[in-house]
């Protein structure tokens, strides 16, 4: 051994400087790209609040819509439109995914599992405009545009995420808390309803405003299902009820400046309430995760 | 032992209620999760029936059909299909590396802080509503591509037809400039779990034999997370095949293919959302169906090659 001691050349020649610099540049690289994205999430931000912020005042978020090409109006039937949609999202969307959920979690074999797994997977994965589509000609073709359509369409979009937060939830509850409400002899559902629940409960409801969070900007859904209705605020779902995404793409498109100014006004609110609600959730389920995986 | 009370002591009012209580949970649970399954095929089986009369009419040479006539009532996805392709894959090609780019420095590089400052950042792209994105892409994002990265791209790399032609505002270009900003929060954050995912003693084993960080990135962390990496970018390929609403937004829209990415185009899912609320004919709405259903199949199939390699290779399920 003595004798190798000298062979060893530990200072690096040209091929060990190379290694340092490639090492070098895959961190310059990385740390640019991770930049670069959140200075893509900034300059979105930032552009849509410098240009929203002036339209927005009291009148504009109370008064009804413009009528075509005057001067004024607000977007209060687009906040309460869109708010109503989503609860009928929910209303749809909450119970079928929780017990999905359950059953995937609590009751279901591996083997009716996995098809029922693989069929939520797909239809979060199904563009959201085929959901438009479907519903389109499964509620307003020949009959009209209506709320319940739109909410129906949305509740789509929420099912398989309220589904999987839900059984991401579920599975971190010990299983020993289940084994030992078993073995007190307590029945199947009494544990699902007594401990299961009671644990998940906080991780589930985050879940579901994540998913509403997710719904309240989608378009594509409510293009086809209510997307001609009135300047008024309108409440009852049998019609087409005013909403936001779907406004700010008419004015998006439209050739006048005006419209433009009311489109950012209101792409600032609806991005504030999915940014706010979606930190604001994310913060609640990594909190509350964290507490019962312990 | 002898304190607990035999069966029998307890009431049977008590065992019955919890007999049906199982019953009646294990049902509800089955009913939901079989409607879920059902609303599914129901998707499937109305957009396909809504398609019936194009397909008819047009057959498979629909989908090589490159005119779009409304008023001669010839209609084909050709043009479409290429707007399609052309849009997803240059989202995928500047999504993709820059994607995995952000997940090694995530995982590997960043310091715990700045991981939990900056991974919830990226996924707040991810929840940007695309009417919103799309706006800011046909105000802000198209102009400035149209004077500065198009021209420039012009000057230096217009011998290639893909770059020749006049800038503009409204395009294949910028569209699929949005759909890359769509995809990288999803490539992202998949491939984050993945390499947080990779054994430490591997990465430990590496480094302790001298390799540098980057080479046990490349030897280690992206060649054992391989597969996941392949779903990631198929899984945000779905993404950006489908996405409708802000590509008919910046887009413009085109019935030929253009050959150059400054010029207008159009793609399945815009054209869908641009004209299925004025579409007029029977003909028309079916052939919209028809390019749903076309949709569909393409994003049953992508999902499905994703879904098999992550069961396959057990990749961890992280993006939405």
């Amino acid at each position: 051994m003595g004798t190798m001691e000298q062979s060893f050349d530990l200072s690096g020649g040209g091929r060990s400087r190379r290694r340092r610099l490639a090492n070098r540049l895959a961190e310059v690289v990385a740390t640019l790209a991770a930049l670069s994205a959140v200075a893509v999430l900034a300059i979105v931000v930032l552009s849509i609040a410098k240009r929203g912020i002036g339209e927005i005042s009291w009148s504009f978020l109370t008064e009804p819509l413009p009528l075509f090409g005057t001067p004024g109006g607000g977007i209060a039937p687009l906040i309460v439109g869109s708010a109503i949609l989503v609860a009928i999202a929910t209303v749809i969307a909450l119970p079928l995914g929780v017990l999905s959920a359950l059953l995937l979690s609590e009751f279901a074999s591996r083997r009716l599992a996995a098809p029922i797994q693989l069929v939520f997977d797909l239809m979060s994965g199904l563009p959201s405009v085929i959901l438009g589509v479907f519903v389109f000609g499964l509620l307003v073709y020949g009959h009209t545009q209506s709320g319940i359509a739109g909410g129906f369409a949305l509740s789509i979009v929420m099912l398989p995420l309220i589904a999987r937060s839900t059984q991401e939830t579920l599975r971190l509850v010990p299983q020993t808390q289940r084994d030992g409400a078993l073995a007190l002899g307590a029945s199947r559902w009494r544990v699902v309803m007594g401990v299961v629940l009671p644990s998940s409960l906080g991780g589930i409801l985050t879940g579901t405003v994540l998913a509403i969070a997710r719904a309240a900007g989608e378009t594509a859904p409510l293009l086809f299902t209510t997307s001609i209705y009135l300047n008024s605020i309108q409440t009852n779902p049998r019609n087409a009820l005013p909403n936001m995404p779907v406004q700010i793409f008419i004015w998006s498109e439209s050739a006048d400046p005006e419209d433009h100014k009311r489109a950012w006004a209101t792409a600032l609110v609806l991005l504030a309430f999915v940014l706010v609600t979606s930190l604001l959730a994310r913060a609640a389920l990594a909190r509350s995760r964290r507490k019962l995986g312990q | 032992m002898s304190t607990v009370p035999a069966a029998e002591t307890l009431g049977g009012t008590q065992r019955l209620r919890d007999w049906i209580g199982d019953r009646l949970l294990l049902i509800l649970t089955l009913l939901a999760a079989l409607a879920s399954v059902a609303l599914m095929v129901l998707i499937a089986w109305r957009v396909f029936r809504g398609a019936s009369l194009s397909w008819s009419t047009f057959g498979l040479g629909f989908i090589t059909g490159t005119t779009w006539d409304t008023n001669a009532g010839v209609f084909g996805a050709g043009t479409l299909l290429y707007g399609t392709a052309v849009t997803s894959l240059m989202a995928l090609i500047i999504a993709g590396p820059l994607g995995i780019a952000i997940a090694l420095f995530l995982s590997e590089l960043a310091p715990r802080w700045i991981r939990e400052l900056i991974g919830p950042l990226v996924e707040m792209l991810a929840a940007v509503p695309s009417v919103v994105l799309g706006l800011w892409g046909i105000l802000v994002l198209g102009p400035f591509c149209a004077n500065h990265i198009e021209p420039w791209l012009g000057r230096w790399f217009g011998w290639i037809p893909l770059f020749s032609g006049d800038p503009s505002s409204s395009g294949v270009f910028v569209a699929g400039l949005i759909l890359a900003i769509m995809v990288v929060p999803i490539v992202a954050s998949i491939c984050r779990e993945l390499f947080l995912a990779v054994p430490s003693e591997l990465e430990d084993g590496a480094l302790a034999l001298g390799a540098t960080r980057w080479e046990v990135v490349r030897g280690v962390v992206l060649s054992s997370s391989k597969p996941g990496i392949g779903a990631a970018l198929i899984l945000g390929l779905g993404r950006a095949l489908g996405e409708a609403i802000a590509v008919t937004q910046v887009i413009g829209s085109a019935t030929a293919i253009n050959v150059s990415l400054f010029a207008p185009g159009d793609t399945l899912a815009s054209r869908i959302a641009a004209q299925f609320q004025g579409a007029v004919t029977k003909l028309q709405i079916s052939s919209l169906f028809y390019l749903a259903a076309i949709l569909l199949v393409i994003g049953l199939v992508t999902n499905l090659i994703a879904q098999v390699i992550v069961r396959r290779f057990d990749v961890q399920r992280a993006a939405d």
